[in-house]
């Protein structure tokens, strides 16, 4: 059986206190790294692991961190994106839920590398519940000086806040995420200049997301090569799948990087129900190009999908049967982009409100004979040709879908 | 019309402030504290937040109209939040939807006329593995039936 890091104690009783995760190991990592180790070493090793984001764009984190110039006396801000809008994925909530000293470790881990000493964690506003268990996780951890000044007596200081959003999904996109922290409406910023440079409060910024944080306790204690172990030489450790859908057993399923789609489905969440055959995945979260059954025997990396045509994006993985309209998955996409652009620029703006305008009124029953094309050549004119990465994530599932399932969405 | 914040709000508003470099940061929670204390945020709660947060009151409604979770009118007792993305609505999540429209006779976006429930329509929760979902008030409520629906509105409200 493959290690299982990250969950390998989840308690689904409810959030690990402080006690039960120190005395099971919990913040090693970070007494390791603030005890025995330079800031340029924790770099060193994480660079080494080859830890690539879990938020989506699969970034390898170390790279990102060494974008922040060392020698500014500047403060520098670290953000945590746990905004988890990506419809399908819901493995940062895991974390929270479960493991919040996980994260928190991670956080400390990450600043001390980079040299911050102010956090805010992005929590997306319907996770109200979870981000006041965060806010009491952190106060834990402040009273057993895990957080704070002078964490675990080295000198070090930090103090982690959190933040929540209101319902906006395009606040997890890294630059509208700092909007809306500095209290503007979530449109997203022009890049460059990256928040490595010009971030919070025009100060150099890290963000990173839930899972890729929680990953660097066992990177400190255990090192690069042991994660590199975990997963694929380019792409090391596990990752958290979330798998929905028509799945017998729909969870949270740790696993290597690089693990068969094909696997995750019918070893791990149980198959299809009896009587019900794959019609259709989507591997990486709403936005990502869907796949037939024919094409699931792919791993799930961030290069093995890119080169499947689609992306591994957040790996929440849904599952389609061949009970689901292609029209109602149509329907469903169309509509939460058409609803979450933030409007700032015309092709997506335009594009998406247009596209689920037409696609409306096919569902109405009044189909013209060249919707399809209209719709493909509107997501095609969006594609590559907006503000933020939004454009693309609204276009690419939509011409993939009209691509593979074109007889079905004619008929 | 409203005279101001009570003394209780305008202190958890300061702690707030205290968490940020500058007080504009620090409107998206202010505004959850204001909604949760009235409500809603109407025209004089948006004055209010704008007179302390050092911010023109247009500058504050430009805010709170981008985001979906903040609400500008009062809402009925119970927030019914139904969530019919697609891994919801793969499990059922139209059924539900459908289901609390006949029963409630409302329109997403509706409120009953006893001032009992809204009925809200919502994106994904990020509890997919447990669909379909339906948030009422802050509480999440999972793989529902409609059974489950019906007993919810028995005792909710
Ligand atoms: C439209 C859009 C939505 C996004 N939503 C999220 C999100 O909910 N959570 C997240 O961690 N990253 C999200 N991202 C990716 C972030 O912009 C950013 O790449 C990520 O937080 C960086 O963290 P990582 O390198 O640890 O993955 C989104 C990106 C886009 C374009
Ligand atoms: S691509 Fe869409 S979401 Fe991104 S900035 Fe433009 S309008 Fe906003
Ligand atoms: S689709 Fe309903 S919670 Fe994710």
């Amino acid at each position: 059986m493959a290690e299982k890091y990250l969950t390998r104690s989840f308690d689904p009783a409810g959030p690990r206190s402080f006690k039960t995760y120190a005395d099971t190991g919990g913040y090693s990592g970070a007494r390791k790294a603030l005890a025995e180790m330079t800031p340029a070493m924790v770099m060193g090793e994480v660079k080494a692991a080859h830890l690539r984001g879990r938020g989506g764009a699969g970034f390898p984190a170390g790279l990102k961190w060494g974008f922040i110039p060392q020698a500014s006396p500047a403060p520098k801000y670290l953000c945590v994106n746990a905004d988890e809008g990506e419809p399908g994925t819901f493995k940062d909530r895991y974390i929270l839920a479960h493991d919040p000293h996980l994260l928190l470790e991670g956080v400390v881990i990450v600043s001390y590398a980079v040299g911050i000493h102010k956090a805010y964690v992005y929590v997306r506003g319907e996770y109200e519940e979870l981000a006041r268990r965060l806010e009491e996780a952190i106060s834990e951890a402040v009273s057993q000086g895990a957080l704070g000044e002078n964490i675990f007596g080295s000198g070090f200081s930090l103090n982690v806040l959190v933040h929540r959003g209101a319902g906006a999904y395009i606040c997890g996109e890294e630059t509208a995420l700092l909007e809306s922290l500095e209290g503007y409406r979530g449109q997203p910023r022009l890049k460059p200049p990256f928040p490595a440079s010009v971030g919070l409060f025009g100060n150099s910024t890290v963000i990173n997301n839930v899972e890729t944080l929680a990953n660097l306790p066992g990177i400190i204690l255990h090192g690069a090569d042991w994660f590199l172990g975990l997963g694929k030489p380019k792409d090391g450790g596990t990752r958290l799948y979330s798998v929905s859908g028509s799945v017998v057993k729909p969870g949270v399923y740790e696993l290597p990087t690089g693990t068969s789609l094909r696997e995750i489905i019918f070893t791990h969440a149980g198959g299809l129900a009896p009587g019900r055959t794959l019609k259709a995945v989507i591997p990486g979260g709403l936005s990502s190009a869907i796949l037939l059954p024919g094409e699931i025997d792919v791993a799930m990396d961030c290069d093995s999908l890119a080169a499947a045509g689609s992306m591994i994006g957040s790996a929440g993985i849904i599952v389609i049967d061949d009970g689901v309209s292609m029209k109602t998955v149509l329907d469903r996409v169309t509509k939460f982009y058409a609803h979450e652009s933030c409007g700032q620029c015309t092709p997506c703006r335009v594009g998406t409100s247009w596209i689920r305008r037409i696609v409306r009124r096919m569902n109405g029953g009044g189909r013209r004979a060249d919707d399809l094309d209209r719709i493909a050549r509107l997501a095609e004119a969006m594609k590559g040709r907006t503000f933020c990465p939004f454009g693309d994530a609204a276009a690419l599932p939509v011409l993939a879908l009209i691509g593979k399932f074109r007889t079905e969405l004619e008929g | 019309m409203t005279t101001g914040f009570s003394e209780g709000l305008r202190a958890r508003i300061d702690n707030i402030f205290a968490r940020y470099p500058n007080r504009r940061s620090a409107l998206l929670p202010v505004l959850h504290l204001v909604q949760r204390e009235r409500g809603f945020i109407g025209p004089d709660d948006e004055i209010l937040v704008a007179g302390l947060c050092g911010l023109r009151p247009v500058e504050v409604r430009e805010v709170l109209t981008f985001y979906t979770m903040f609400r500008r009118e009062p809402a009925g007792r119970r927030l019914l939040q139904v969530c019919t993305n697609l891994s919801c609505a793969i499990r059922g999540g139209g059924r539900i939807l459908d289901h609390l429209r006949r029963t409630l006779g409302l329109e997403p976006g509706q409120t009953t006329p006893d001032g009992r429930f809204t009925l809200v329509e919502v994106e994904c929760l990020g509890a997919c593995d447990k669909g379909p979902c339906l948030m009422v008030g802050e509480k999440l409520h999972e793989g529902l039936t409609l059974e489950a629906v019906d007993k919810l509105l028995r005792e909710s409200g």
